[in-house]
């Protein structure tokens, strides 16, 4: 069975003012379905513009990305959205979610740009913030909502229509360690028990470990890729076990 | 359908999170819709108000009058000469095929008595064809016949204003009213007309048979008792006028002797022309009206435009979001669209609603008649709609092409 994500010679370039900027030099780099990767490196060292690569919010200036098979590289706006759509869930590290709406609509937007209609989506949305344990919270704004409630939040968002990939920029950034750690927690009982792939950007070492798998940037370029030995929350992992570590 | 009633409803959530702000653009459109509707309404009520009148002329009149008179050199003003006469009325109906009618008539002016009311009015001698011409009804009693006419009996058929001002609501049929002291019995009493164009009340007047108006009222004229002050004509249809005209002219001229060289010593007007040229420059300013009203509506979508710009700039965010999410650019342009819309339609009504009120005070206050047709209602909401597709299309053009990712880094 192919990669999930497969990318080869991955390269972008940006033109800020006159100055022309490298941030990816040829990135070359497989995921498996169901792994969960931490990418680390310096600000400005292409981890995140990977991240926007692998979430189709932008196309690459040259290399190839085939995304469970296809090629998404040559897609236009519209196309992508509708992979972003269909095949990604976004965690941002600022939650955005939607101030003037209450916890359900925020978990129920994404429905509204699907292709086919949604029968029953009030149920559907109860049931990932149910997942994500906010129960009783779904008419709540989210000012009224604390930080790892946010988080939650977004992260039923991401789920609710089914993606494969979960792709997380710092999603901890702004909460404390201990909602940091709740927030783990979730990602990985959704890669364990559901499976889902969880590309995760993150500056914390700590929250790194959280993963099966991390890859190090410099420059544009990975400079290590290696798995996680120990990892953290291996008391979840006990319910149930790594059934795949991927090492390249 | 899913995205527009959830679009409508975002637009109505951003539109409500900024009651004021919305609240001020509306105001622009509001002003340009109720300001069209309402000079919309001015014009239109206008023109109507001239086609009644040709209506209640009557239709294919073609007027004679006698032309000016020359006095040692000093010319004085048309209809004061004597030239016309009974006997040119009954030659024009015999002998001019494109003439159906010609009716004579004598103007004056006299103080009418009844009991203790008495009432200064027109008086026109005429011939019943003078009804006929003019299409008027009476709607008591009846009209007087031409045996009236030829035995110059003494009997009256009122406008309404003598009825109202001479028998405080009673029945004036059958009762004798004088007129410079000479008794005449009411047999008629006409259907009200109103105002002519010019303001004028055209209920204000006793019909006599001509021939009496000229004996006891009126008097002759001294140089030829046949003489009349003007002669009414009817054409036997519209496209006759012209040519009843050309018969009317060589006829009169040939009965009064003009030579080639001779100016018409009467002058021939064609009141449906007047009347279709007032009603032209009624209807250019009607359009001007609108055309100057319109102005505002173009600056009430530049303000729409201003404030759509501001807030696709205020939810640069929530753009780069939703199109994260699987916003295609169709979706974002839909819901900004709609959002500008809503804005301009809401505008629309509310500035339709003012503008019917405003015509109404209008034609209260200054007494000018006014017109609200559903035509210029569904053109005042077309045109709203359009100005929010036309000014909102490019915000929400900007917004749906965002980059996503600079969206969603922007703050």
């Amino acid at each position: 069975m192919s990669s999930l994500i497969d990318i080869r010679d991955l390269r972008k370039t940006y033109l800020l003012g006159e100055i022309v900027v490298n941030a990816l030099q040829g990135v070359t780099l497989s995921i498996e379905r169901g792994s969960f990767v931490a990418i680390m490196g310096e600000s400005g060292s292409g981890k995140s513009t990977l991240l926007n690569l692998l979430g189709c919010l932008d196309r690459p200036t040259s290399g190839r990305y085939l995304l469970g098979g296809t090629a998404v590289e040559t897609m236009d706006r519209d196309e992508l959205a509708e992979i972003r759509n269909r095949e990604i869930g976004f965690v941002f590290q600022s939650f955005n979610l939607l101030p003037r709406m209450d916890a359900l609509e925020n978990v129920e937007l994404p429905l509204l740009y699907k292709v086919s209609d949604t029968p029953n989506e009030d149920e559907l949305g109860m049931q990932a913030l149910a997942d994500v344990g906010l129960v009783g919270r779904e008419h709540n704004f989210p000012a009224q909502l604390s930080g790892g409630q946010q988080q939650r939040v977004a992260i039923a968002r991401a789920l609710i229509n089914k993606p494969e990939i979960l792709l997380a920029d710092e999603p901890t950034g702004a909460l404390d360690s201990h909602n940091g750690a709740e927030i783990m927690n979730i990602f990985r009982a959704l890669n364990q028990e559901q499976g889902i792939t969880i590309v995760m950007v993150t500056h914390s070492d700590e929250i790194a470990t959280y993963a099966g798998r991390i890859i190090r940037f410099r420059d544009g370029l990975i400079v290590a890729d290696a798995a996680v030995t120990k990892r953290a929350g291996d008391h979840l992992a006990a319910i149930a076990p790594v059934d795949a570590e991927v090492t390249v | 359908m899913k995205q527009l009633l959830s679009s409508m409803r975002i637009a109505f959530r951003a539109l409500r999170m900024n009651k004021l702000r919305s609240a001020l653009t509306m105001l622009g459109i509001v002003i340009g819709v109720a300001s069209v509707i309402a000079t919309v309404a001015i014009g239109s009520g206008a023109t109507q108000r001239i086609q009644q009148q040709i209506a209640s002329i009557g239709s294919n009149i073609i007027l004679v009058i006698p032309g000016s008179m020359s006095s040692s050199g000093v010319r004085l003003g048309t209809g004061n000469a004597v030239t016309l006469s009974e006997a040119d009325a009954r030659e024009l109906m015999v002998q001019c095929p494109d003439i159906a009618l010609a009716a004579p008539m004598v103007r004056g002016g006299a103080q009418v008595v009844n009991g203790n009311n008495n009432w200064a009015t027109g008086i026109l001698g005429v011939t019943p064809d003078y009804l006929t011409i003019r299409e008027l009804t009476v709607t008591q009693g009846s009209e007087f016949a031409q045996q009236d006419v030829d035995s110059a009996n003494k009997v009256a058929v009122l406008g309404q204003t003598p009825v109202d001002n001479l028998f405080d609501g009673a029945d004036p049929i059958g009762q004798t009213i004088r007129i410079k002291n000479v008794p005449f019995t009411v047999v008629g009493v006409l259907m009200r007309k109103g105002q002519s164009s010019s303001g004028q009340d055209q209920d204000d007047v006793i019909l006599l048979p001509i021939s009496t108006a000229k004996r006891k009222v009126i008097g002759a004229k001294q140089a030829n008792a046949d003489a009349v002050d003007a002669i009414m004509m009817q054409a036997k249809s519209g496209a006759q006028i012209p040519a009843a005209q050309e018969e009317a002219t060589a006829l009169l001229r040939q009965r009064h002797h003009l030579q080639a060289n001779d100016d018409n010593d009467f002058s021939i007007r064609n009141l449906e022309e007047l009347f279709a040229a007032q009603e032209a420059s009624s209807q250019i300013m009607a359009v001007m009206l609108a055309a100057v009203a319109s102005v505002s509506l173009v600056v009430g979508g530049i303000g729409i435009m201003n404030i759509m710009l501001i807030s696709v700039q205020e939810r640069t965010r929530e753009i780069g979001l939703r199109q994260a999410l699987g916003a295609k650019t169709r979706d974002i342009l839909t819901q900004f669209l709609v959002e500008a819309i809503t804005l301009s339609v809401a505008g629309g009504f509310i500035g339709i609603l003012i503008g019917v009120g405003a015509s109404f005070l209008i034609s209260k206050l200054a007494g000018w008649a006014t017109s609200v047709g559903p035509g210029a209602v569904l053109l005042a909401v077309f045109f709203s709609a359009l100005v929010g597709v036309g000014f909102g299309y490019y915000p929400a053009r900007k917004a749906a092409y965002l980059d996503p990712i600079e969206a969603l880094r922007y703050d």
